[in-house]
This record gives C-alpha cells, structure tokens and sequence, in this order.
C-alpha cells in the first residue's frame, strides 16, 4: 500500500513536491496531524539544502521498522561541496546561505532520528526518521 | 517562468495580504516588494499577513515573514500576522524561530481589532518618544 518516494530536486519547485509527497506518505502511515506537518516541514528543509548548496540531489522516503516499531525515514542525498563542521552547521542561528540558520538543528529537533554524514567535496547525506506512536 | 503575484488588499487604512500558495523563493520575493510597494502608495498603517491556508513553514519562509514584518515595520507600518495553524505553530517553535516584534491574531477579524488597538495608541503616542 505505501511505497517508497524517491524524487529528483534540482528547483524551489521539487522542494514542495517533496514535502508534499512525503507529507501524503505520513498520513498513509497513520501519523498524526503534528507529526505529518513535522516530517513535511524537515522535507521541505533538507530538499531546500540541496537546491542551495548542492543545486541537485535526490529526495527519498519510505517506511521502516525496527522491531516492533514503524516509522517513516527520509534520506536526503548530494554530490555538493559537502559540510565541513557537522556540528557548526547543526548549531541554531549558523547560515551560510542567508537562510535564517535554524534549518538543520531544527530539523533534528522535530524527528526522533537523525544523522548526517558528510565531508568537503564528498556531498551530504541525511538521514531523518519519525517513528509512529511515540510521543515527541 | 510567470511568477505567482499575491493579491494584496485595502481594507479601510490597512493592507491585507492572504498567502494561498505555496510560496516559491521567487514568488515569495516579487510579494515581498509588491507588499512594500503597496505600503508606500497607500501610506497604509497596518498590514495583515494571514496564513491561514500555509501548511509548511520552513525555515526559509519564516526568514521571509520576519523580513516583511521588519521592513514593513521600518516603513512606519505595524504588522500583524494572522491565521496560523496549529501545527505550523508548533513546527515554528521547534525550528527555533523567533518573529520578533511580530504580533500574531488568530484569525482576520482579531487581527483587524488587533491593528485598530495598535494604531490607535501609536497615534496617541505619535509625539513622544
């Protein structure tokens, strides 16, 4: 019933397809309204990501258990110039984009999981779950 | 590529702006001049941005929001947001986003009252300070 999203985003454009398709999969899988708005909103950020600094990557979602719990896990992935302190880029009010520098740190608040794996001119991947039924 | 415009309008002395789309980088850009724009014509004293109809705010648009609050403000206009929805508002907190200096209504109608109030005791108030 639920399948995996795996989008190509290059545009301010795919940004919203993103979020909205990764949205639509989240309320498939039963997860609440907050929840839904929440991993759309990350979506939304990770994919915004990738258009700035990498200008073209891939979005994907799909669903995941571990154990006994289910969850929604969404990968952001690109070939850009990578992030050379991980922890900086994570801290609230750091931008080098003129973005308002709450993205990644924000992110990473509202989902249960989250990792990214990166380093200069080796691109970014992100990795972010939400699992069902846990209270946030 | 055509860019969305955002109608923008007149209610007594204020500006009401209500963002039905998903607002792209661009899109969001030409509504933020069109705004200051209008603001300068119509020599408006309030402005209402109501996102009732936004489903995501991301960081990048919350950024635009606070900058249209904080110019329309330096242009001798007061801002009152309107009509966010319960899990924007949470997903705001969690993002750690402060609109400073922005007042928020919950709907058109308060927000309305909101800019009389305001206004009013600004004029009051115009000489001192």
């Amino acid at each position: 019933m639920t399948e995996t999203i795996q989008l190509r985003v290059t545009t301010e454009a795919d940004v919203y397809v993103a979020a909205h398709q990764v949205k639509a999969l989240a309320r498939q899988m039963g997860f609440n309204e907050a929840d839904q708005t929440r991993v759309e909103t990350v979506t939304s950020e990770l994919a915004r990501n990738i258009v700035l600094y990498a200008g073209e990557g891939t979005v994907k979602a799909q669903p995941v258990t571990r154990g006994r719990r289910r969850g929604l896990e969404i990968q952001a992935l690109d070939h850009g110039p990578g992030i050379a302190d991980i922890e900086l880029a994570m801290k609230d009010g750091y931008t080098t984009s003129g973005g308002l520098g709450s993205g990644l740190g924000g992110a990473k608040r509202m989902m249960d999981e989250f990792h990214i794996e990166s380093a200069p001119g080796q691109g970014t991947k992100v990795t972010a779950t939400k699992w069902l039924n846990t209270q946030h | 590529m055509e860019v969305t415009r955002i109608p923008i309008l007149q209610i007594e002395n204020y500006l009401v702006a209500s963002i039905q789309t998903a607002l792209h980088d661009r899109a969001a850009t030409q509504f933020r001049d069109d705004l200051l724009e209008r603001i300068y014509e119509t020599k408006a004293q309030g402005l209402i941005l109501d996102l009732t109809a936004v489903d995501v705010v991301d960081s990048f648009l919350a950024r635009l929001t606070g900058d249209i609050a904080e110019m329309a403000g330096l242009m001798g206009t007061t801002v009152v947001i309107t009509g966010l929805q319960p899990e924007v508002a949470i997903t705001l907190v969690e993002l750690g986003v402060e609109l400073k200096g922005v007042t928020t209504a919950l709907n058109l109608e308060k927000g309305i009252a909101a800019l009389r109030k305001m206004v009013g005791k600004e004029g009051a108030n115009g000489t001192t300070g």
